[in-house]
């Protein structure tokens, strides 16, 4: 009889150190936000990534979330964070890492980084992109699926006109000169297809950007305290854009609309347009014509803002989390699977090696305009980020609109969107 | 004891729908009016009474003010205009015509669709150059324009959309009355012989005004309240022209996480709508005549 309760004894003590060794290997979870800005795919992509990721590392469970638009996610994101229940990680806009910070939501990857290794890889990024991604000497993102402003234009369109196909606008004055060429009116003096077009809803800052950069300097400082929308260079840039429209008259009047703007450009309403590199693929897809790629003209200097998404850490997270997190973000942002990103998504490949891969190189051999984008990043600058960014951003495309629709001058406008951007910023000094 | 037992019953007959509407109407409402008088909480900072601060920076907040006149444009806009088309397309096919219930089912279909989806279309409408309405209007040799680009017509063109949307809806409870009207009084008029028209303004619209009245309560919520297209098709620009409140709170609130002033600005909001809705049911009652 004591036998057996010492046998049971033996069976309950080694039933239960079974169940204790269980507990510690039970997979971490760890919960992650994305968001689809653009066609295609995307979430296959991304639950293919995640479950070859798991396969690899059977002690990490990874959960992906499509968590709809960058808007929508942010806000999934921070409401989760007040209601106590954040995921570990997200790709969220690069823009908003002052506003994640502000908010106590996330921590920085610098604590994470032990090996050399590890160094190197945060080194590996290009600096465009980690300009938007580390303030204060920390690290806050990781650059994932980021992308630049770029110049399209209808080859036809400029054999038609007269101009070499092959030779794309390099500066301010041969794009007003060529637009000018571009630009078709019918006999009653109704425009069949305009010269250029930067589109100007939603957020107009954005490209607004790359005109400024060219024209010598950036809109904000870096510690995201300061903005500079009235120095006499920006109001030159927006001087620029509005002649576009009012003096050479070879840009569409009012605000042109960011989601039709490739449409335009399929439908020949438009000889050239600037957008993201993002909607490469797109316009590959559905562009009947010889099309080309090119960087954006230069005016003092090249320029475009960087734009897209970076992954975050957020702060209410295990430690073991956070490793599993990180473990993860190395894993696919490693050469080879950067480069297949950009391939399949049109996204720019966020380090230089990536572009030495032998599925990039091909890509590219197959398909140049891919190229464009990487060789304009020498020349990228951060994209507008500032405290309390959103509401600094729309002083400054509240008055671009007003600028384009004509109710301010340039120079107002810009006055009174400085005025108001320090209004807010006063708080963050 | 038998007064007490119906009193009892009475309450508990009452509370599920009293406990829905404490949960999720005046609770919130008036956790929100707390709100609005604390700043906003922001990482580590906790939430500090500000008491009627929020309220002094409505005051000077411009865009606040434009996104209030253009929501009174917007309500004056859209109001009279739908409930003037929705009564005049239910007495259009509260008659005998052919093909009456395609004609039922057409102008009901704008309130079925989901406004996200249908706000897509109208952005192609819209489309300067190539969008619908310009290849009609070029038909007439009227010059191009961009509609949702201009400070100028951004506005109307939301008004038309909300419009096309709630006519059709409103024009069901319009059909609903008149059917339940009797055959006989328009029998009499006519052997008094009285007009089409005089016995519209003298019997038929009186009769509808209990409908008119429910109608223009629904109306004034949603000319408040109905923002998705906004959403969709300009996202309050050019330069706030379409900004409309609702939509300003959402942004204040949702974009740039400020939620205390967004509370402040909510309470505007419930105030306007209270007092219209107070408005409508003292005066326009009195003027109701119910069956």
């Amino acid at each position: 009889m004591r036998l057996r309760t010492f046998q049971r004894l033996i069976v309950g003590v080694a039933a239960a150190l079974a169940s204790v060794i269980a507990l510690a290997q039970a997979p971490v979870e760890v919960s992650f936000f994305y968001p689809v800005a653009v066609g295609g795919p995307i979430t296959k992509i991304v639950d293919g990534l995640a479950a070859d990721f798991e396969k690899e590392n059977p002690g990490i469970k990874l959960r992906p979330i499509y968590s709809g638009s960058y808007q929508e996610s942010i806000a999934k994101a921070l409401t989760a964070v007040k209601s106590g229940e954040p995921p570990v990680t997200s790709i969220l806009l690069s823009t908003d890492m002052f506003t994640l910070i502000d908010e106590d939501a996330i921590v920085p990857f610098d604590d994470l980084v032990k090996t050399p290794e590890d160094t190197a890889w945060l080194k590996s990024f290009y600096p465009g992109f980690m300009e938007n991604s580390q303030t204060g000497g920390k690290t806050w993102g990781i650059p994932f699926q980021r992308s630049t402003v770029v110049l399209y234009y209808n080859k036809e369109a400029f054999k038609e006109a007269g101009l070499d196909p092959n030779k794309p606008p390099a500066n301010w004055k041969e794009m007003v000169d060529y637009a000018q060429k571009l630009t078709k009116r019918d006999a009653s003096g109704r425009v069949t297809q305009w010269g250029v077009q930067i589109p100007s809803s939603g957020f107009p800052y954005w490209l607004f950007q790359g005109l400024a950069i060219e024209n010598g300097v950036n809109l904000m400082n870096a510690a995201g305290t300061e903005t500079y929308y009235d120095k006499p260079e920006v109001i030159e840039a927006l001087q620029y854009w509005v002649d576009l429209v009012k003096k050479y008259k070879v840009h569409p009047e009012g605000i042109v609309e960011w989601g039709t703007t490739p449409k335009d450009f399929f439908e020949r309403k438009v000889a050239m347009v600037w957008t993201t590199t993002g909607n490469l693929t797109n316009v590959r897809s559905n562009a009947k014509f010889d099309f080309g790629v090119a960087m954006l003209p230069a005016n003092k200097q090249r320029g475009s803002p960087t734009g897209g998404g970076n992954f975050y850490l957020f702060k209410k997270s295990t430690p073991t989390q956070r490793e599993a997190a990180f473990k993860f973000i190395k894993w696919v942002t490693t050469p080879q699977r950067a480069a297949q990103w950009g391939i399949d998504t049109g996204y720019v490949a966020v380090r230089a090696d990536a572009w030495e891969t032998p599925a990039m190189k091909q890509y590219v051999a197959g398909f140049a305009p891919a190229a464009v984008a990487r060789d304009q990043l020498p020349y990228a600058k951060a994209e507008l980020s500032t405290h309390d960014n959103q509401r600094v951003t729309k002083a400054l495309n509240d008055g671009l609109q007003a600028a384009l629709t004509g109710t301010k001058t340039p120079e107002q406008a810009l006055k009174d969107a400085q005025r108001e951007s320090e209004r807010i910023l006063r708080a963050y000094k | 004891m038998t007064r007490t037992k119906e009193w009892l019953y009475g309450w508990l007959l009452l509370l599920p729908a009293m406990a829905l509407l404490v949960l999720f109407t005046h609770y919130p409402a008036v956790a929100n009016l707390w709100h609005s008088f604390y700043s906003t909480p922001r990482g580590s900072r906790q939430a500090v009474f500000v008491g009627v601060d929020h309220y002094r920076q409505l005051a000077d907040d411009p865009i606040f003010w434009q996104a209030l006149s253009n929501n009174l444009w917007y309500a004056l806009g859209t109001i009279p205009l739908s409930i003037a088309l929705a009564l005049m397309m239910a007495a259009w096919v509260n008659g005998r015509i052919a093909g009456r219930s395609v004609l039922r089912l057409a102008y009901f279909t704008p309130t079925i669709l989901p406004m996200i989806a249908v706000a897509n279309i109208w952005l192609f409408f819209y489309t300067p150059e190539y969008g619908l309405l310009e290849q009609f209007l070029r038909l007439f040799g009227v010059p191009t324009h961009n509609w949702l680009g201009s400070q100028s017509t951004a506005l109307p063109a939301m008004m038309v959309v909300a419009v096309w949307k709630e006519a059709g809806f409103f024009m069901i409870f319009y059909l609903a009355a008149l059917q339940s009207m009797s055959p006989h009084l328009a029998e009499a008029a006519a052997i008094e012989g009285a007009s089409r028209w005089y016995f519209f303004r003298r019997v038929t619209f009186p009769l509808l005004m209990p409908t008119t009245l429910f109608v223009l309560v629904n109306a004034v919520i949603n000319a408040f309240r109905l923002v998705d297209h906004v959403v969709v098709m300009t996202r309050g620009g050019p330069d706030n022209a379409t900004a409309l409140l609702l939509y300003y709170i959402y942004e204040i609130g949702f974009r740039f996480w400020d939620s205390a002033y967004a509370a402040a600005l909510t309470m505007v909001l419930l105030v306007l709508l209270g007092a219209a809705a107070l408005a409508q049911f003292l005066f326009l009652e009195r003027r109701t005549h119910y069956q």
